[in-house]
């Protein structure tokens, strides 16, 4: 029996059934990524040790019924810009190759004491610097339904793990499309929640305003699994908010009639790939014919939200990236003789090229006498930006889009061309920047047998409703179920 | 607003990166055409609007002043390039 392609709640119901123990899972797992990684390229570091001594001390408790939940017994990838003590956290950054922190990261803590079991570290754009992990300091990753193409970025190691069955669900960050764009791409199911939802702490930081940690699954159920052990308010993460959290898996409602569904009129425009766009209206009525109320909305400053976000996330990068110094952690020069050189040689060696233009882009835009032109302008426009979808909310529950304008492009293809690599996140950025909930679940393939996403917005805090909606559609659709051919 | 050879290397200064002759050329045409692209936020009409730091409205979160134990010092230091006397070591600054 394969397991690794099993969904959570599955592997759930076999645990505690006791068909199967936690380290059959593993065994599936590791067997898998043996066979499949090689060509994938997902992980920067497996943990298989830590793996079989968590599954074993969860094998415990649930012989024992004992602290059983949803998540004990499953094994969970993890990006690597999150911290696991004693563990190598590279960002996929030659800067922290050889970095052991000394803390762990909320989320990660949170998963353990669920009983879930960590299969190893997953590939990444350089400090999550991208949108098709090419910019990964090590290797890039491929995409399992077509080797020679981007899994997308810049958690495309977590989407390309769990789509090639090399852990049952993963951890990604998202700060300007990060979860959704590589969800999307490689046909599995994820979120980012809320700002503020779930803490960032251990997260190595981005852009500090927008990142946000959620799950990659097969499933919106699985999802609404995770996300409900790794939400909460967290003392050590004053942005992460004190609300309630719901069972957000138990509260599961695929009852559409009379949802207000928006399509906002600036998604559908010319360049996105008529696949794309094609599948992603199917969709829509397959929600109409199910009683959802669909209604043509606008967000009127969307062309915007690139630019604003590439003024803030790199603004609020080269301030965060301004840590590494080589003096505390990370890459040292040894050769400088002071200490500015010793920044400066070791920033040199230790960053890659998306990581220096990113820094130098966010220092030019905060430098005196630019700030105001760019910095303080574009924080207005991204109140602009917010304001569109307040409105929108006011006439409709969620909006849907495509998740990317387009479906998996080729290795090397825009790697050399920033501004159109930017581009593949048009779609994911304006509601970050709003701090909004969005999923990106698979609707269907395009004529090269590519998985195309489709996207649903939420309001704040609203997550139950697009994972509501997202299983409605893998109710009375099959896609979430195909699994690509790997060669 | 196009960018210059010496803004590249003046921001590179600041950003403290030493780059070769052959990133300076390469940035100064990247970052100009993505300032470029940017400058399309300039026609929009902000007038009255506030900035906005962060999306889910935040101000002054306060906790109990509360001791607790930190990090401990060996795992913290562990991680550094260098030490000596449980200090991060650097070159020499006076």
């Amino acid at each position: 029996m394969e397991l690794y392609y099993e969904t959570i709640e599955n592997l759930h119901s076999m645990l505690i059934s006791k068909k199967i123990k936690p380290k059959d899972i593993l065994d599936d797992v590791f067997k898998r990524i043996d066979t499949i990684d090689p060509k994938i390229k997902a992980y920067i570091l497996y943990t298989k040790e830590l793996a079989y001594k968590m599954a074993e001390e969860v094998e415990n408790r649930i012989m024992k019924n004992e602290n059983i939940t949803e998540l004990t017994g499953i094994p969970i990838g993890i990006k690597d810009n999150m911290v696991l003590e004693g563990f190598q956290t590279t960002c996929a950054a030659r800067m922290l190759e050889n970095y052991k922190p000394p803390y762990t990261a909320t989320v990660l803590k949170k998963l353990k004491i669920a009983g879930a079991v960590f299969t190893g570290k997953l590939n990444m754009d350089e400090y999550a610097f991208g949108s098709s992990t090419e910019n990964s300091g090590f290797f890039p990753t491929h995409n399992p339904w077509d080797l020679s193409r981007v899994p997308g970025g810049s958690s495309g190691g977590s989407a390309a793990a769990v789509a090639a069955g090399m852990c049952i669900a993963a951890l990604g960050s998202d700060t300007g499309g990060s979860i959704k764009q590589p969800a999307a791409l490689c046909g599995v199911t994820g979120l980012k929640p809320t700002y503020g939802r779930v803490s960032r702490f251990g997260l190595v930081a981005f852009g500090s305003s927008l990142d946000q940690i959620g799950p990659i699954t097969w499933t919106a159920k699985d999802n609404a699994i995770i996300l409900k052990y790794i939400a909460g308010h967290d003392k050590n993460d004053s942005t992460s908010v004190n609300l309630n959290v719901p069972d957000y898996y138990k509260n599961i409602n695929i009852d559409v009639k009379g949802l207000r569904i928006g399509l906002p009129d600036e998604y559908f425009i010319e360049g996105i790939d008529n696949d794309v766009k094609q599948k992603v209206l199917d969709a829509v009525k397959l929600f109409e014919k199910n009683g959802a109320i669909i209604k043509r909305i606008n967000l009127p400053h969307t062309e915007y939200a690139i630019d604003v976000y590439y003024v803030i996330a790199t603004a609020e990068a080269s301030s965060n990236l301004a840590r590494f110094d080589g003096v505390q952690y990370g890459l040292r020069d040894f050769e400088a003789d002071n200490t500015i050189d010793m920044y400066k040689r070791s920033r040199q060696k230790g960053f890659g090229k998306e990581t220096k233009r990113r820094i130098m882009l966010g220092t030019y835009v905060l430098s005196s006498g630019y700030y105001e032109a760019y910095y303080k302008k574009a924080q207005k426009v991204r109140r602009l930006i917010k304001n569109d979808f307040d409105n929108a909310f006011k006439e409709v529950d969620i909006i849907i889009t495509p998740t990317s304008p387009t479906t998996a492009f080729k290795i090397g293809e825009k790697v050399n061309d920033p501004l159109t690599m930017y581009l593949s996140d048009i779609f994911t950025i304006a509601p970050n920047l709003a701090g909004l909930p969005a999923i990106s679940i698979c609707c269907g393939f395009d004529k090269n047998n590519l998985p195309i996403g489709l996207q649903i917005i939420g309001k704040h805090f609203s997550e139950q409703d697009i994972l509501n909606a997202s299983a409605f559609f893998q109710e009375n659709t099959d896609y979430h179920r195909k699994k690509p051919v790997i060669l | 607003m196009a960018i210059t050879r010496k803004d590249v290397e003046y921001i590179a200064n600041l950003s403290r990166l030493t780059i070769s002759d052959v990133e300076i050329e390469e940035y100064t045409k990247q970052l100009s055409e993505i300032l470029e692209h940017v400058n399309r936020l300039q026609k929009i009409n902000t007038d009255n609007i506030e900035p906005m730091s962060y999306a889910v409205e935040i101000k002054n979160i306060y906790r109990d002043d509360i001791n607790e134990p930190s990090i401990d010092r060996k795992k913290v230091l562990d991680a550094a390039p260098i030490t000596e006397k449980n200090c991060f070591k650097v070159p020499k600054i006076i």
